[in-house]
């Protein structure tokens, strides 16, 4: 994962070099400038059709490494034949990482001292202990120090390797297990020398160390997936749950709802590309949020008013009409928007945060658990802390008894299921930021929802926090060993033995039901 | 919704007629019809009709399970493809193993295998080369998974909402099981291909009349055994659980073992039917027994008329009817049917086909004077408030 986090940002900082003009800002630790012929020689040789010559030009320039070239090699490149553009694309890609060695872009910085490790070129080393010198950031410093190591593992001199070695154990460099790998297999085979010996036990207990490192690097990472998920499903199943709990009906369009905010983010970002200056695009998101609430809550009146407000009484039937509505949005969506349309997050939702080594959090789903953390606060407060909540719940409890103390039920159904409905919508808009928008969007997760729902048991809002918590962190828990189908099969199984023990789920509102 | 009471001997009379006729129709008539006139003649039924009148005539068999156990249980099971999925595994799989060495790789194992590279044919394939226990197969393994699950479901006493669910989670887990390729069972491509049966040919027009008359056949036998479960005490005690679990259990009869026994009942039925699906259709894949699938088989018992098993035969005819002719000219447009008629059935006539035409001739017997109410139907989970 690191190593194509590494690829892509290679792609982007080449990117980025190639629209730079490098003449303005020189590299920290210029050494002294050659004799200007010199280089100009070696710039016309490179161009020269002759092999020897072209190398030597190739070896110079390198060791000279000044970025100022860059824009001379460029006009090179772009007359030149390909085995030309071949011969000097290492020699402009070393160029172009020692500028970004200084870009004010941390993560530029950071994958230009990677890449230059990544050559294995001694020449890059008085480069990277210069910008080690001056690095104010823990990241980058931590790949310049992890890039110096990796070069020194492969010089020739066996106590540099030893230290290497050594070094890169401590730092867990993960990229550093091939190599190695190596020496070990070096150092076990029959004719090595004493001194490959030593050093093949410096990097068994190098491997040791990393290895250790990646087990609990990785439980972390399960663990963040776990709750990632979770919080995906908490934000689903609350609307649910609470719909279910006040008036007994599953709404199986739930996730045809939670579609509809993401369409509703969608178009959001398309009227703010097409109508709104595109510095503000950035905050196309803050906006789509409420939208795709009231968005998903209007439509969840509308189909309490035409369709569930016949059916109270009938949970079953209404699961099947919510099932036909559900099918009709799905077809209407495919027919309206195509089959494949995606959002795309906003920039203060890009990247991540590197919290240790190989743990890599990206913004987009700390804000997803963020957003579920606040939409949990914020039904806590509604329900238990406003006149709206009391009367919700009353109903929820004994719903003839609140209609004879002159609670509207039915405007508390309808106001209800649309609230439930929203928090679909949110849901939905949470989801683009993962995930592409398409029509069977709701269908990933519904099932799943249901489940918690059903777990978690009626008109309470712990048993839906933790039975989402329960079947997301178990769901990730279990995919590495058992991959995800058999994992999904496994769970189906744990909740029907659940139930078992506990038929209305984990927590209920006691009563004297017989049904309980 | 017709109870077993005094009024229906009456009607009982009535039906069996009806029983009989439709049984002539489809056992003699269709048969003989596309037998026996010219292929040009308006008389004719084509070997391509009759096939697929086969195929409808299957999910009416599993439809009369399924509303066995909705229409009168009122347990709404959103699994039944499961089963059916099971019966046609079974046979598909005693049929991939005939197919020998006419496959596209000329291997004697099924051409998936060969993709996957498998070497060995799997243990569990093995008794799938004899047809009789392909047979018992097809119906035993959802009986017994039925029994399974079906024994847990209802001790904890699973219901409503709550086992509806659940079962739409046991049909969504059976899908992506059947969709991987480990599990040997054909992946997304399913089991396709047959050749043979018993050493008739498949591709043969007598060989698909003869499994059509079979179908026809089992769909009668399914029809009697329904009837005569739903007259029984036992059919009582079925139908009194939908109308009030509590009240039944207070009288001292045990619903879960009632509940059991209806689904393991209609979970057989849902296999039987399978198994005679997969050698007519030529394939079965896990699309036929995913989610939705599943739920369109309760939606034909709620078009026929759930609680009448004349309505069952019906809505699966009828639906499945509607289908083919719609996704041949309006693909686009199935879906939108579809939804709405899971809505409106459910809205508009809760009682389905059967109850539309029993409240028209009532209205003609009226003389469309005196108006009476429409039948109220408030089945099933009605005791889940």
């Amino acid at each position: 994962m690191k190593a194509v986090l590494g690829i892509m940002l290679l792609g982007a900082a080449t990117l980025w070099g190639a629209g730079q003009a490098f003449g303005a800002e020189g590299p920290r630790g210029t050494t002294a400038a050659p004799p200007l012929s010199l280089v100009d020689k070696a710039l016309a040789d490179l161009s020269s059709g002759d092999q020897a010559r072209q190398d030597a030009a190739v070896l110079l320039l390198s060791e000279q490494g000044d970025p100022a070239l860059l824009p001379k090699l460029e006009a090179i490149r772009d007359n030149a034949d390909r085995s030309v553009r071949l011969a000097i694309k290492p020699l402009m890609d070393l160029l172009r990482n020692r500028a970004n060695l200084s870009s004010p872009d941390a993560d530029q910085r950071r994958s230009a001292a990677a890449d230059l490790g990544s050559t294995g070129r001694p020449v890059v080393v008085p480069w990277l202990e210069a910008a080690l010198a001056t690095e104010p950031h823990r990241w980058v410093r931590y790949s310049i120090e992890e890039s110096l190591a990796l070069i020194r593992l492969a010089s020739d001199n066996p106590e540099d390797k030893r230290r290497a070695a050594v070094k890169l154990g401590e730092l867990r460099s993960q990229n550093a297990v091939p190599a190695l790998k190596e020496l070990i297999q070096q150092g076990g085979a029959a004719d090595a020398t004493e001194q490959q010996k030593t050093l093949a036990g410096a990097a068994r207990a190098a491997i040791e160390q990393i290895d250790i490192w990646a087990s609990w690097a990785n439980a972390f990472e399960t663990i963040f997936r776990g709750i990632s998920l979770s919080s995906i499903l908490l934000i689903m199943s609350l609307g649910l749950a609470i719909v279910f709990g006040l008036m007994g009906v599953i709404n199986m369009a739930h996730g045809e709802l939670m579609m509809i905010g993401a369409y509703a983010t969608f178009v959001t970002q398309e009227c703010f590309k097409a109508y709104l200056p595109a510095g503000l695009f950035d905050y196309y998101f803050l906006v789509s949020m409420p939208v795709s609430f009231l968005v998903a809550a209007l439509c969840g009146l509308i189909l309490e008013a035409t369709v569930i407000r016949f059916l109270y009484g009938r949970p079953l039937e209404t699961m099947l009409a919510t099932w036909g509505v559900s099918l009709v949005l799905i077809q209407a969506a495919r027919v309206y928007f195509g089959d494949l349309t995606s959002v795309v997050a906003p920039s203060w939702l890009s990247g991540g945060a590197q919290v240790m080594v190989g743990v890599y959090l990206p913004y987009n789903r700390l804000f997803i658990i963020a957003l579920s953390i606040l939409c949990v606060a914020g039904i806590y407060v509604l329900l238990f802390r406003t006149g709206v909540g009391l009367r919700v719940r009353a109903v929820m409890q004994n719903r003839d008894m609140s209609s004879c103390l002159g609670i509207p039920t039915r405007k508390v159904d309808a106001y209800t299921f649309a609230f439930g409905s929203g928090l679909a919508g949110l849901a939905g808009c949470a989801l683009t930021l993962i995930g592409n928008v398409e029509p069977g969007l709701g269908q990933n997760y519904i099932v799943d929802s249901f489940m918690v729902v059903v777990t978690g048991g009626v008109g309470k809002l712990m048993g839906t926090i933790v039975a989402s918590l329960g079947i997301g962190g178990l769901n990730k828990l279990l995919e590495p060993s058992f991959g995800a189908v058999y994992g999904k099969v496994l769970i189906l199984v744990l909740v029907v033995l659940f139930l078992q023990r506990r038929p209305s789920g984990l927590f209920t509102i006691k009563g004297r039901h017989a049904d309980a | 919704m017709p109870m077993p009471d005094a009024t229906t001997i009456a009607r009982d009379r009535g039906e069996g007629l009806l029983f009989w006729l439709t049984g002539l129709v489809l056992l003699v008539g269709l048969p003989v019809l596309n037998v026996l006139p010219d292929p040009e003649s308006w008389l004719h039924v084509s070997d391509f009709a009759l096939n697929r009148f086969g195929k409808f005539l299957c999910f009416a068999i599993l439809a009369l399970g399924l509303d066995l156990i909705w229409g009168y249980t009122g347990i709404l099971s959103l699994g039944h493809g499961v089963f059916f999925g099971l019966g046609a595994y079974a046979i598909g799989m005693h049929l991939m193993l005939t197919i020998g060495k006419e496959s596209v790789y000329g291997s004697a194992l099924p051409d998936f295998m060969v993709w996957n590279q498998v070497k060995e044919l799997p243990l569990f394939w093995k008794p799938f080369y004899s047809f009789s226990v392909s047979v018992a197969a097809a119906m035993l393994v959802p009986t017994l998974f039925a029994f399974v699950f079906g024994f847990l479901a209802f001790r904890s006493r699973i219901k409503g909402v709550y086992f509806a669910i659940i079962t739409q989670a046991l049909a969504l887990c059976a899908w992506l099981v059947f969709n991987r390729n480990e599990t040997n069972l054909g992946g997304t491509n399913g089991l396709t291909d047959f050749k043979q049966i018993l050493g008739f040919r498949l591709s043969e027009p007598g060989t698909q009349r003869a499994l059509y008359i079979l179908t026809v056949l089992c769909l009668g036998a399914a029809y009697v055994l329904c009837r005569w479960i739903i007259g029984s005490r036992t059919g009582r005690v079925l139908v009194a659980i939908r109308d009030s679990e509590q009240r039944v259990l207070f009288s001292g009869y045990s619903p879960a073992n009632y509940k059991l026994f209806v689904f393991v009942v209609s979970a057989a039925l849902a296999g039987v039917a399978g198994a005679l699906y997969a050698p007519q259709v030529g394939i079965i894949t896990p699309a036929q027994i995913g989610v939705l699938p599943s739920l369109e088989m309760v939606i034909w018992v709620a078009v026929g008329g759930r609680g009448t098993l004349v309505g069952a035969v019906l809505g699966a005819v009828g639906v499945n009817w509607s289908r083919s002719v719609l996704t041949n000219y309006f693909p686009e447009l199935w879906p939108f049917f579809l939804g709405g008629l899971f809505i409106a059935v459910v809205l508009l006539f809760p009682d389905g086909l059967v109850g539309l035409f029993a409240h028209i001739r009532e209205k003609w017997a009226a003389g469309g004077i005196t108006r009476k109410p429409a039948p109220s139907s408030e089945t099933g989970g009605q005791e889940a408030q």
